[in-house]
């Protein structure tokens, strides 16, 4: 490794950690769209603020930019009040209008601007390393690092300082407005913060990896634990871990490092949608496929309980009674007989003095439907789940 | 060329027709389409479905090795087709929202589609070069084949549209009657969002990955605006989306270096901003009227109450009396003083003034007789 590959690596993973603080609370405050509608509409202000700068690393430019990203919050909050279309499709009006002026303008000014729509969609991090920050030719690194330390930095200091007041009023609206914190303070605030950290970081990365930065690893992080200060942490680590393997697998392919970047955090989040030990697509289908046995169970000891004529009874006549197919009907069977609900007689069914027990009290239930009750009736009764 | 020239030109040469036909059609289906998508409150669907289309176009070019725009759109489709019913898997089976779900599926799908062309930007092949016009899109590459494809497309769309004319209607306006009577509520989903797909990898070539969203909620917001049925609204979306692609293609025909899809996009957005102020029913600028208009007769009410007040206590209701008291109290100018003397609710003397009888009529009957005002 030589030093140019570590400062890109450091870029990179500052900027996962930046883009992973704000994008937590946007994606639990169901916000996640309005990064991707920033990220693009920044594109004007970007173009104006090189009009002015010249340079787009300037301070000038980020403001500008960053507010372009207020302005779109603020456009689509307008029309949504209005009435007149609801949230997503204001969304969806606002932000391609924006870049297309944005576009239009780049293309009206090609030959005097050294700016390239490609260049704001992806970024180019192979190339930050190159544009050294110089103070009387001292070389402090470059300049992106220096970019998104501070905006980093600032974040931090915000999320340290206004921690209590982000966590209620993401969770709790009304609590946090009647304690007196101002929910449209936070809401501006955690906007400008999102828009800030976008134009800092798409010099370097590209808005769309921006976007890719701010979702991919909070929706992981989510999936994985209810905590909000472990969701954060999780989040920065998968960032992190998102921004360094992609390093690498985009030097292995050869291509664009941020692309690479976007699809490491992509497998990280397939791996963790199938397997995620509660939430995860694996475990929500066999606790499906459970729960489905276990109210088969239920009926059948119902059945069984209703039913004191031995025809009714006959193994062999259980699927026709209850209209199961032989599988399931032999599954159900299986489930009951290990857990000492029912024994077998020459071929007929008959309720056990346990199973008779765990009926009685699963009527219960079903008639009073109270809460949860059901899921600690089956921890009492049953040896093995469905 | 000017705009001018162009519209002398479109019926004459071969590109111009078939590109403005093309954009023409396109706008026509997805403003069609987008009326949907937009009821179903799906509008960011669209977004996401365009972003995901990427690294299908750019796997379908690595496996034939061709670029031919029938197979890259397969591959769009197929991709595009996957991405949905992911983000469907997410919704459904975790407590992740859809909001999260849609920007994930977007940047993560974008972000490997990129990653592709950046690699095939790499591969030896000379055919590689202007695959990113898939980015932002290039009208002046559509020939007669692919406008044969968009007309034949459009053309199932609309026999199919005819066909499930009412059950479409019945789920986007309420979907848990449409089970309970019955229909396949799944099928006629499925089938909804594949044409949705379908419709957005059609626009791929020609307004490009990153604003085909735009084309296909602009028109369908606009034409929301002027009618509340939906077969109106459908037709009016059509042919907005056309208009927007003729208007557009014309605009950027007549310029240097405009790329087809944002100029369209721009037109669209302004049928928008127009319909959102101009719509007779909905729109800001009659709102606004009508509000004013409301205040004022409530200011001319108040003021006629008042002066009922000072009326009841002489004996005379018509006894005149100085202008001057009104002069403190909220609601009276000259103006509402004179459309009084107009509905003959009252005299005017030169400074003074004095309720007529139909005036004391209305005034005391003012309050409890709101409902027959109607």
């Amino acid at each position: 490794m030589n030093s140019a590959q570590i400062e890109i690596q450091l870029i990179a993973s500052l900027v996962a950690i930046a883009c992973a603080i704000p994008g937590t609370f946007l994606v639990l405050r169901k916000m996640a769209m309005i990064s991707d509608a920033i990220s693009h509409s920044i594109l004007p202000g970007i173009v104006i603020g090189f009009f002015i700068t010249h340079n787009l690393n300037s301070p000038l430019l980020i403001l500008l930019a960053a507010l372009t990203g207020i302005i779109t919050v603020i456009l689509v909050e307008y029309i949504q009040k209005t009435g007149l279309v609801k949230e997503d499709t204001a969304i969806g009006l606002v932000f391609p209008a924006l870049f297309s002026i944005g576009v239009i303008m780049i293309a009206k000014n090609a030959n005097d601007v050294h700016l390239d729509v490609d260049a704001v969609l992806l970024g180019e991090l192979a190339f930050a390393p190159f544009d050294r920050l110089l103070i009387d030719g001292v070389d402090f690194g470059p300049k992106s690092l220096w970019i998104i330390g501070i905006i980093l930095l600032i974040t931090v200091t915000l999320l340290i300082g206004f921690f209590k007041e982000l966590k209620v009023s993401t969770f709790d609206k009304g609590l946090a407005a009647s304690l007196g914190f101002s929910p449209a303070i936070i809401h501006y605030g955690l906007m400008s913060v999102s828009s800030v950290t976008t134009v800092g970081a798409f010099d370097a990365v590209g808005a769309i990896l921006v976007v890719a930065l701010m979702i991919a690893p909070a929706a992981a992080a989510y999936l994985l634990t209810k905590d909000l200060k472990k969701m954060l942490l999780l989040a920065i680590g998968f960032g992190v871990f998102g921004a360094i393997s992609g390093y690498w697998f985009a030097y292995w392919l050869d291509a664009s490092i941020s692309g690479s970047i976007t699809t490491m955090l992509g497998l990280l989040f397939l791996v963790v949608y199938l397997f995620a030990p509660n939430k995860g697509l694996i475990s929500v289908m066999y606790r499906e496929k459970q729960q489905r046995t276990e109210v088969s169970l239920l009926t059948f000891l119902l059945h069984l309980k209703n039913h004191s004529e031995e025809s009714e009874r006959h193994v062999n006549h259980l699927n026709e009674h209850i209209n199961w197919q032989k599988v399931r009907s032999k599954v159900v069977l299986d489930l009951a007989l290990k857990n000492n609900m029912i024994h077998i007689d020459n071929d007929i069914v008959s309720l056990t003095e346990k199973g008779d027990t765990f009926t009685s009290q699963a009527i219960d239930y079903i008639i009073t439907n109270e809460d949860a009750q059901i899921e600690h009736m089956k921890d009492d009764f049953f040896l093995f789940r469905g | 060329m000017d705009i001018q020239e162009y519209f002398s030109l479109v019926f004459s040469d071969y590109t111009l027709r078939t590109i403005t036909l093309g954009t023409a059609i396109l706008g026509a289906v997805t403003g069609m389409l987008g009326s949907f998508a937009v009821l179903r409150k799906q509008s960011l669907l669209g977004d996401a479905i365009s972003h995901a289309a990427l690294p299908g176009i750019a796997i379908a070019f690595l496996l034939t090795g061709a670029k031919d725009s029938n197979t890259l759109l397969l591959g769009a489709l197929i991709s595009g087709l996957i991405g949905t019913f992911w983000i469907r898997g997410i919704i459904t089976k975790t407590h992740l929202k859809s909001d999260t779900a849609l920007g994930l599926i977007l940047s993560l799908f974008f972000g490997f589609g990129m990653l592709l062309l950046t690699f095939i930007q790499k591969q030896p092949n000379a055919n590689q070069a202007g695959l990113d016009k898939y980015l932002f899109g290039q009208a002046a590459t559509l020939v007669e084949s692919d406008v044969w494809l968009m007309a034949i497309i459009t053309g199932i769309c609309l026999v199919v549209l005819l066909l499930f004319w009412k059950e479409f209607k019945i789920l986007l306006f309420d979907a848990d009657y449409t089970k309970t009577i019955g229909f396949n509520t799944k099928f006629i989903d499925i089938l909804i969002t594949s044409f949705i797909v379908l419709a957005i990898v059609l626009g791929l070539q020609t307004v490009g990955v990153v604003l085909m969203s735009a084309m296909l909620l602009a028109p369908a917001a606009a034409a929301r605006q002027w009618t509340n049925s939906l077969g109106v609204m459908v037709i009016l979306a059509a042919i907005f989306g056309a208009f927007s692609g003729v208007v557009g293609t014309a605009i950027s025909a007549s310029q240097n270096n405009l790329s087809t899809g944002p100029v369209i996009v721009l037109v669209a957005s302004v049928f928008v901003m127009f319909s959102f102020i101009f719509s007779p029913s909905r729109g800001l600028l009659f709102k606004q009227i009508r509000f004013i208009k409301n205040r004022r007769d409530l200011e001319l009410h108040k003021t006629l109450a008042f002066m009922y007040n000072i009326a009841e206590t002489h004996e005379d209701i018509s006894h005149p009396h100085t202008i001057k008291i009104l002069n403190n109290f909220q609601g009276f100018t000259r103006k509402t003083l004179q459309k009084l003397v107009d509905k003959n609710y009252v005299n005017l003397q030169g400074n003074m003034w004095s309720l007529t009888q139909e005036g004391f009529k209305t005034a005391s009957n003012l309050y409890n007789q709101q409902s027959n005002n109607e």
